[in-house]
């Protein structure tokens, strides 16, 4: 038997931070956005281990101020992509500066010096992973896809997904099945 | 963070090839560590020895004396140790098929060696820099699939 699960990756790691806080006995209020606020000043000791339980899990504490504003462009960005009453209908700039209030040319110049990318670049790259994972989930065809991404047309998203991973969308999906074949 | 590097391995046996790899790397803006084997059979040697460190890309010349890329492919994939390992096919051959076949046995990327250095550097960066935001945003490896 063969079962799909569809995980919101977002409240896996929430849980996952509270759970822990808990259970090291940190009191705290979370204060979403992957930003948590700390009652009093734990020991360095009780630090230590939670950062410890918590890299186990890929959750890493971001320390200086320049990467905890990049992060949360990558969240605002990941949730823009990935929620489906997305505001990809927004203009992503403005959406960014509005949410974060900084003015975009700050983000973007940030951005780019922290992860050697543009934000830009950054978004195409998120809405081609969302295509891959709608494409082998199989129950939308593309062009309910680049609708859905808000695409002017099939054309441009295959066009878009070709540019980024040099190969067709088709071709991925076909890659992708035959590896399956060979794993079974 | 930018004090970061990537490890980088490439295994070919043209000694051209390997120097203006490292060449091509040192010369990013990216910080890479770069090591290079000159046929399979060295290269697996490391990976399977105790101290190997594992690099994040991993570039596999296909046509190599002793031991083929393909071979490498195989026995890497194979071996669950080595899952994070993103798998560069570095080859001349451009052909579909070669395409393909090193794709669907697990082959992350697929390069063809370009011909002057300008754009080997600008092919290096771009697998490194997006296998980087795959690395650090933890976006799904089994989906990573690039041709350049």
């Amino acid at each position: 038997m063969k079962i799909f699960v569809k995980f919101d990756l977002h409240s896996v790691c929430t849980k996952v931070l509270e759970n822990t806080l808990n259970n090291s006995q940190i009191k705290h209020t979370m204060l979403g956005f992957g930003e948590v606020d700390l009652h009093g000043s734990p020991t360095e000791e009780t630090m230590e281990k939670f950062a410890e339980i918590l890299s186990e899990y890929g959750i890493e504490i971001v320390q200086d101020q320049k990467s905890i504003l990049v992060q949360k462009i990558k969240d605002t960005i990941i949730d823009m992509v990935f929620n489906d009453d997305n505001n990809l209908h927004v203009k992503s700039s403005v959406y960014l500066s509005e949410t974060l209030d900084h003015s975009y040319g700050y983000l973007a110049n940030l951005f780019s010096e922290v992860t050697y990318t543009s934000i830009e670049n950054f978004i195409i790259i998120q809405k081609i992973e969302y295509t891959k994972q709608l494409i082998l989930k199989g129950n939308l065809s593309l062009t309910e896809i680049a609708f859905k991404l808000n695409y002017s047309s099939v054309a441009h998203l295959s066009t878009q997904f070709k540019k980024t991973t040099g190969i067709t969308p088709s071709s991925f999906q076909r890659i992708i099945a035959k590896r399956k074949e060979l794993l079974k | 963070m930018n004090e970061n590097y990537i490890n980088v391995v490439l295994a070919d046996d043209d000694e051209d090839d390997r120097l203006f790899f490292s060449e091509a790397f040192d010369e990013l803006k990216i910080n890479t560590k770069v090591s290079t084997f000159n046929d399979g059979v060295f290269l697996m040697d490391y990976f399977n020895s105790e101290e190997a460190i594992l690099p994040e890309v991993l570039f596999l010349d296909l046509n190599m004396p002793r031991k083929s890329g393909l071979e490498c492919l195989k026995e890497l994939r194979a071996n669950q140790k080595f899952k994070d390992v993103a798998i560069a096919i570095y080859s001349t051959s451009s052909s579909e098929e070669d395409v393909e076949n090193t794709f669907v046995l697990g082959a992350n990327i697929y390069i063809k060696k370009p011909n002057d250095f300008k754009s080997l550097k600008k092919v290096l960066s771009d697998v490194v820099t997006l296998n980087w935001q795959y690395h650090t945003n933890g976006l799904n490896k089994d989906n990573f699939l690039l041709r350049l």
